[in-house]
């Protein structure tokens, strides 16, 4: 996606001071990754990943079709597992605890992190029942009422929908669809969410509710966001990620992790000559 | 540049006009058209004057005698269809009962469980298709040895009820597995992010939002069995039955069976008959096809 360049732009959102203002050092991990490889059956889709994920904080991947961001996303809680030949080699520790080893349930790594899709997928049934699925599945013991009441609340949809809880949830609107399953998300009560291209399908005005529900759920929960749209990355973001597809040696194109930063230097001083490519509207 | 000047001279009319209207012959795009209005008539108007030709036939006995009363062999003039129409009833509940559960069962098992492509899922998927394609009389020769003999259960609905719905099972298998495929993606991934686990999710999500589909491939497939007479010809159902069946194990008769039979009499009042019985037939199935299409269009699919 070749974006207008954005840099002005971007430099306005930064000091109106909607990101918090990161150390260069992440210093409360939630997630180590070290040499992390995700492939499916002979290709590798993403490679020699080794970051780290600050707690409470938003970190964006950003990068061009095809650099395996999401791939890396669905790796965080075993999404992947569910994709038949998908493989996950190298470290992904969770406060410590590396998620792909041989005693974790993926069902128990899955309520702990969250996940909210592209595309909203809203449960054909009410409202409330969308919401009070996850703590139902989980045998969540609750005031279902209130725990609903919270949660819409939290997702900034209560006000909007609190009269037509038994209405089904496919009679809201996209953005309303997309909070829905970010207050579904959030009842099975996650450290973590993971948020894959969130926006992708919606308008303007839908984004900017789920980019300030973004900000407001930071306080709270960890977020990693994969997004397509930089200025979106550099709006909420607190630490940026960039990825980029490449050619190996062989000829075989797969992901790679190019730079790993506080957001504001990623935009502003990338040490990288492909990320200032990329975020320049250059290339991607 | 000077401001877009409005007079600008227009292409020649002539040739865009020549172009607009082609000149592809449409000769043949007619002679496909009228392939495909015979094909469709040929379809119908069987079916019509088929319909037209049973009722005008079986129109004087089209009255409530035919439910009321029991088949006869001396006295045609007052022979009716009940222990037909209570054997049908009987025999299909039954098949209901046997079929719906263990299709239903292992569609979800082939769809939401065994690996895809796995061996094991393949050779099965082989089977089920050529299962659905084994003609019905060789259930019969089945149902025959097997439940008839082997375990004793004789003449009776729970043998015809068994061997129906081994031969309506891939039926309901396959069309369970399209509804449950028809079920996207994105909503076991939303419900399997949640921290639920597979059953929960196959039980709680994709079977739910499978089920109109289902109950459409099922209804369907209740309605291929009402109509099934030729394994039940082997079953031995072929006996004279003037009583409606009391259990399970009770001798029965059906629609079709009785039509059968009645056909075979030469006598006039027998072709009357059996044609007021195959009227009711086909109002039989025509309402449960309808039954299917109703439930299909009132809960369309919303993704």
């Amino acid at each position: 996606m070749a974006d207008e360049p954005i840099e002005l732009q971007l430099t306005h959102d930064l000091t109106s001071g909607r990101a918090q203002q990161v150390s260069d050092e992440v210093n409360n991990v939630v997630f180590t990754l070290q040499d992390l490889r995700v492939s499916y059956g002979d290709y590798q889709a993403v490679r020699q990943v080794s970051l780290t994920i600050a707690k409470s904080e938003i970190t964006a991947f950003i990068g061009p079709s095809g650099c395996g961001k999401s791939t890396l996303l669905r790796s965080f809680n075993r999404m992947n597992d569910l994709i038949p030949g998908a493989k996950v080699e190298g470290l992904l520790a969770y406060h410590g605890i590396d998620i792909y080893g041989p005693d974790v349930d993926p069902i128990e790594v899955r309520r702990k992190i969250g996940m909210v899709f592209q595309k909203p997928n809203v449960f054909p049934k009410s409202i409330y029942d969308n919401v009070a699925y996850g703590p139902r599945v989980n045998h969540i013991k609750a005031n279902m009422d209130d725990l609903v009441e919270e949660c819409l609340t939290k997702a900034a949809l209560w006000d909007e929908v609190k009269d037509d809880l038994k209405k089904s949830a496919y009679a809201l609107s996209g953005g309303q669809q997309q909070r829905l399953v970010i207050a579904r998300c959030i009842a099975v009560r996650p450290e973590v969410i993971l948020m894959d291209e969130p926006c992708a399908s919606l308008d303007p005005i839908a984004t900017a509710k789920i980019e300030d529900l973004m900000r407001q759920l930071a306080l709270e929960y960890t977020i990693l966001i994969v997004t397509h749209n930089m200025q979106q990355a550099a709006r909420v973001s607190d630490r940026t990620a960039f990825f980029t597809a490449e050619l190996d040696d062989n000829g075989v194109r797969h992901g790679r992790l190019v730079e790993y930063g506080p957001t504001r230097q990623i935009f502003s001083a990338p040490q990288d000559k492909r990320t200032e490519d990329y975020i320049s509207g250059r290339f991607g | 540049m000077s401001a877009p000047d409005t007079a600008a001279p227009l292409a020649a009319p002539s040739q865009v006009q020549a172009e607009l209207l082609g000149s592809r012959p449409p000769l043949r795009d007619r002679a496909f058209r009228l392939a495909l209005f015979i094909s469709l008539t040929i379809g119908v108007v069987t079916l019509a004057v088929l319909i037209a030709y049973v009722t005008i036939k079986g129109w004087p006995r089209l009255n409530s005698t035919l439910w009321t009363n029991m088949p006869s062999i001396r006295r045609p003039e007052r022979a009716g269809a009940q222990s037909a129409i209570t054997g049908t009833l009987w025999v299909i509940g039954f098949t209901a009962l046997f079929a719906l559960p263990t299709g239903i069962l292992a569609a979800l098992h082939l769809e939401e469980f065994s690996k895809p492509n796995g061996r094991f899922q393949r050779l099965v998927e082989v089977n089920i298709q050529n299962l659905a394609a084994v003609p019905s009389i060789v259930y019969g020769i089945l149902g025959l040895a097997f439940f008839a003999r082997a375990l004793a259960l004789g003449q009776s609905v729970i043998t015809a009820s068994l061997t129906l719905s081994l031969l309506i099972l891939p039926i309901v298998i396959i069309s369970t597995r399209e509804a449950l495929r028809a079920v996207p993606r994105n909503i076991r991934d939303g419900s399997l992010a949640l921290g639920a686990t597979e059953w929960q999710t196959a039980y709680r999500q994709t079977l739910p939002a499978a089920i109109p589909g289902i109950a459409t491939g099922v209804i369907l497939a209740l309605s291929r069995a009402i109509g099934e007479a030729a394994p039940l010809l082997l079953l031995g159902a072929v006996t004279f039955i003037t009583f409606n069946p009391t259990g399970p194990l009770s001798g029965y008769t059906t629609l079709p069976i009785q039509i059968f039979n009645w056909t075979k009499d030469s006598r006039e009042e027998f072709q009357i008959l059996a044609s007021a019985t195959i009227v009711l037939l086909l109002v039989l199935l025509l309402a449960m096809n309808f039954a299917a299409i109703l439930i299909r269009n009132r809960t369309q699919k919303r993704w």
